[in-house]
């Protein structure tokens, strides 16, 4: 009788709009976290659509490193003029004084700078709920998190006491100094991503399409000499650099950020070649492997997004 | 494994036609499932399969897995796809799962949300939680254990939550020789266990989630297993959610959207129903009406919307709207009331306390409530009902529940957002049972919109349907019921709401105190007649399927009913042709006086004479016949 079977994006979208909207009716101090990667790129979309006239009613926040591309830090700006919405920066103050930098303290960077960084600006700012950009098609412990995710007071994740959710309902309630962590496209995987951003022209950073970059090598991976200045100065030498035809799967801050050799100049040619490829997408990133198979689940714990 | 499979060979038309590719994954529709069992009857490594055969596994994690598989696996030197799935370190370790895990995985079809529950008996809360959101349930038995208490705890569960897709999964049966004889004992087994807890239908299939079989292909170890691929099925299933677009308009509110001045909008998710602009709407508890003028979104405005989609709607007049109220179609919206019946699943340590006062959120309402002791709390091994102080952990019961303000609802049976809610403890802030409400005990006293007396009227247009009766006439053996069984089939799936009465159905119960002589025949008539104008009452299009021989009675029935409503279905086949039929064998025992009083032999039949629908069955298919009758009714 009907026609009107909803396409999966089109639930997708729906549902991703009905859980911001709890947030923000129900939350006293909501802010969207945006990495300016392609899910946040996304997320900020559905939350512009979700709010539409209105700009979306919440700050967006980016724990920023000092270490990201320069197109990121611009498309980051220009995103906040579009959207009309506050952009807050903040970088863990401990972390600018002590240099900490991805080449000399490893993991002790993504912990100073993202972890310590995020827990102190959600402190600073008093936010009571965080959308976080998080899928959980991405790592096997967020397949488990819950759309409304609650964090004690000192930020911790309790995986197995987590609020059961069932149908739509969410609940938000919540003692003061606790808060929630909140993923709106935990259903979405890469491929729904890639798909909304071709449908809808969702801008995103260049850097995801192939072009000719300046590259070096380092411990067997290949990367993009964004800053080379400041890598000489961090390095103690100046890498080899070669121009290569790369593009990234994922965007973090470039020393960490493995790219790979490609000439996916489109986003159907992008698509293509993610759908074609037969490594994971979070391969790229250097944080998921550090603490044996339950990487990501301890640092979950410990409060990372 | 999978590189001869059909189903997914999508990465050829990756390669050549992206454009092609996107197009086709773009129109696909989304299935939620579940998928529950006893601990070790294969759940993880199910989904696991079915995540390596669509090829959502990269090189990378493969490699990962197939370390892994060595280390920690129980397949010895096979990969243990269990460990794909399970996720959380602690489970790792002890080799369960403990937690509902969503997974994803895309044919060309469809996309696909698969809720991994537990099995053990501590944790029915994840499995009521995994359930709320799915389309349909995968249960799994082991072939070697068969029907265990678990299963029929987690059918019922399903079965509670309002799942209607059930599909039995026989699982394991490799380490059963692929013996048919085995699995059919196991679907007898199910099939009585099912009925006694009111599971009207389910799709059994004999399956091996470790090597594959009857999976994404059809297995050569089970030729005597003729139906779908479990991929063929979860294809092609309907997915229950859009049949809430049929059913009437309603939005729970969940913010107002006001940018400036000259903008006043609400939003939400269409609940059911749709909606246009033009459309009179009521916002409910206060019985407010107004017209709808825009449907906005961010892109363009709409010139409907429906059920499953967030959107943002205008009115024409200033009528208080808030966060909680509902709006819903002007002529046909939902009750507020504030004492309700409702079955409740108790989700946390800590057992209910009757009479203190817990937070109910029910669609965008929040309010106080307070539970009574249960009536009774269900034994989910047995399904008996049993007497109960409380509700523990685990528990499911029915209780009385009242609200400190009138709340819009209606019963779960029709709508799943208005009629489900979970309650908070307002201390801790935990979340501590699901419910369903089940009925009002009464009418809010301080509700003030019109009083819609709910006719006949309102029934069908709650079903968006004229009400009908077909009514099939004929001998014996003719075809009615046949014929009548495809028409409500294509009715059916068409989403109109219709009832079949057969003549030896309402035998065995209504009707079990008459026989077979003319006076009985007529009460017989007039009984089932007064039960279809009942059922008419009610919205539905009613299918009789009756010899009724009398035009009489005919004729009294169609006078039972609103003008218009009675269509006399004449199935005529010649008696030399019913009789050569026999399909009952009744002619036969009727030439050989064993029975008597048998239309056509011994009692008379009066053929209609001017029937709205005549079906010559030597000329027409029954199937040919059915379409036609459809297409007349629907027009």
């Amino acid at each position: 009788m009907t026609s009107s079977t909803l396409t999966h994006l089109q639930r997708l979208e729906a549902e991703a709009i009905h859980i911001m909207r709890e947030v923000v009716a129900e939350a006293e101090n909501p802010v969207m976290m945006y990495s300016v990667g392609k899910d946040s790129a996304v997320m900020l979309h559905l939350a512009r659509k979700a709010f539409y006239p209105s700009p979306p009613p919440f700050p967006l926040l980016h724990v920023d490193t000092t270490w990201k591309f320069k197109e990121m830090y611009a498309l980051r700006n220009k995103m906040a003029t579009t959207s009309g919405m506050e952009l807050l920066v903040y970088q863990n103050p401990e972390a600018t004084e002590r240099g900490i930098n991805p080449f000399d303290h490893g993991a002790l960077h993504t912990d100073m700078w993202k972890t310590e960084g995020l827990k102190q600006a959600l402190d600073k700012y008093g936010f009571d709920a965080a959308f976080g950009g998080a899928r959980r098609d991405e790592e096997k412990s967020r397949a488990k998190e819950r759309i409304f995710s609650f964090r004690t007071a000192s930020h911790g994740w309790d995986p197995k006491n987590q609020r059961p959710e069932l149908w739509n309902l969410y609940n938000a309630r919540k003692n003061k100094g606790e808060s929630i962590r909140v993923f709106p496209i935990s259903n979405w995987t890469e491929l729904d991503i890639w798909q909304y951003i071709h449908l809808n022209d969702v801008p995103i950073v260049p850097l995801y399409f192939a072009d000719v970059r300046p590259t070096f090598e380092w411990e067997g991976q290949l990367f993009m000499a964004d800053d080379i200045e400041r890598l000489e100065k961090v390095l103690g030498y100046r890498p080899e650099i070669t121009n290569r035809s790369i593009r990234f799967r994922t965007l973090g801050c470039f020393p960490l950020t493995g790219a790979v050799e490609s000439t996916a100049k489109t986003l159907p040619e992008v698509i293509q070649e993610t759908l074609l490829t037969t490594t994971s997408e979070r391969q790229g990133r250097v944080i998921d492997k550090d603490a044996g198979g339950a990487g990501m689940e301890v640092k979950k714990q410990q409060g990372y997004f | 494994m999978s590189d001869d499979n059909v189903i997914y060979q999508t990465e050829a038309l990756i390669a050549e036609d992206i454009e092609a590719y996107l197009d086709q994954h773009q129109h696909k529709t989304m299935l939620r499932f579940i998928t529950c069992g006893s601990v070790d009857d294969g759940k993880s490594t199910l989904i696991g399969r079915l995540l390596y055969d669509s090829k959502m596994i990269f090189e990378d994690q493969l490699t990962a897995l197939e370390n892994d598989s060595k280390k920690v696996g129980t397949q010895g030197q096979e990969i243990d796809f269990a460990l794909l799935v399970d996720g959380l370190a602690a489970e790792r370790e002890q080799g369960i799962t403990i937690d509902v895990a969503y997974r994803f995985f895309n044919t060309e079809k469809r996309k696909f949300i698969v809720a991994d529950c537990p099995g053990h008996e501590q944790y029915t809360r994840n499995m009521v939680t995994g359930a709320s959101t799915a389309d349909l349930a995968v249960i799994l038995i082991d072939a070697r254990k068969g029907v265990l208490v678990q299963t029929r705890r987690h059918s019922y569960l399903c079965h509670l939550i309002g799942i209607k897709n059930i599909v039995l999964a026989v699982n394991k049966m490799d380490l059963v020789d692929y013996d048919p004889v085995i699995f059919d004992a196991i679907v007898k087994d199910y099939t009585e266990f099912a009925r006694s807890i009111g599971i009207e239908a389910f799709t059994a299939m004999p399956i091996s989630g470790f090597k594959g079989d009857n999976i994404t292909t059809k297995s050569d170890n089970t030729p005597w297993y003729s139906g779908p691929t479990l991929i063929e099925h979860l294809e092609t299933v309907e997915v229950l959610s859009s049949a809430d677009v049929d059913k009437p308009f309603r939005m729970p509110v969940q913010w107002v959207n006001r940018p400036n001045l000259d903008f006043r909008g609400f939003s939400g998710l269409i609940a059911t129903g749709s909606v246009k602009p033009g459309d009179a709407i009521r916002v409910l508890p206060s019985g407010k009406t107004s017209t709808v003028t825009r449907v906005v979104t961010l892109d363009q405005d709409l010139d409907q919307a429906v059920a499953g989609q967030s959107v943002t709607v205008c009115f024409a007049d200033e009528v208080d709207c808030s966060r909680g109220d509902v709006i819903a179609l002007a002529d046909n919206p939902p009750q507020a009331a504030d004492q309700f019946e409702a079955t409740f699943v108790w989700l946390n340590d800590e057992a209910m306390i009757p009479g203190r006062a817990y937070w109910l959120k029910l669609a965008t309402q929040t309010v106080s409530a307070t539970v009574q002791a249960p009536k009774y709390v269900v034994n989910v091994n047995t399904m008996e009902q049993l007497a109960a102080k409380t509700l523990e952990l685990n528990a499911i019961g029915v209780a009385e529940l009242a609200t400190d303000k009138p709340i819009v609802f209606e019963p779960y049976a029709q709508s799943r957002t208005l009629g489900g809610f979970v309650l908070v403890d307002k201390i801790t802030n935990a979340t501590v049972a699901a419910g369903m409400l089940n009925f009002s005990l009464r009418r809010a006293q301080n509700v003030h919109w019109q009083a819609l007396d709910i006719s006949r009227e309102a029934h069908a247009a709650s079903k968006n349907q004229k009400p009908a009766v077909l009514w099939f006439t004929g001998l014996s053996g003719s075809g009615k019921s046949t014929i009548a069984n495809l028409v409500e089939k294509k009715l059916h799936a068409l989403g109109k709401h219709t009832f079949l009465l057969d003549g030896d159905n309402v035998r065995h119960g209504l009707n079990k105190d008459l026989g077979f002589t003319e006076a009985d025949r007529i009460e017989n008539i007039r009984r089932v007649g007064e039960v279809a104008r009942l059922m008419t009452d009610a919205g539905l299009i009613v299918l009789t399927a009756f010899i009724s021989p009398f035009r009489a009675e005919r004729e009294m029935v169609r006078g039972l009913l609103t003008e218009g409503e009675f269509h006399e279905v004449f199935i005529d086949t010649p008696l030399e042709e019913a009789e050569r039929r026999d399909v009952k064998g009744l002619y036969k025992k009727a030439r050989a006086g064993q029975l008597k009083n048998f239309t056509g032999i011994d009692s008379p039949y009066e053929a209609p004479e001017a029937p709205e629908i005549r079906v010559d069955t030597t000329r027409e298919t029954p199937e040919d016949a059915a379409e036609r009758i459809v297409a007349l009714l629907i027009g």
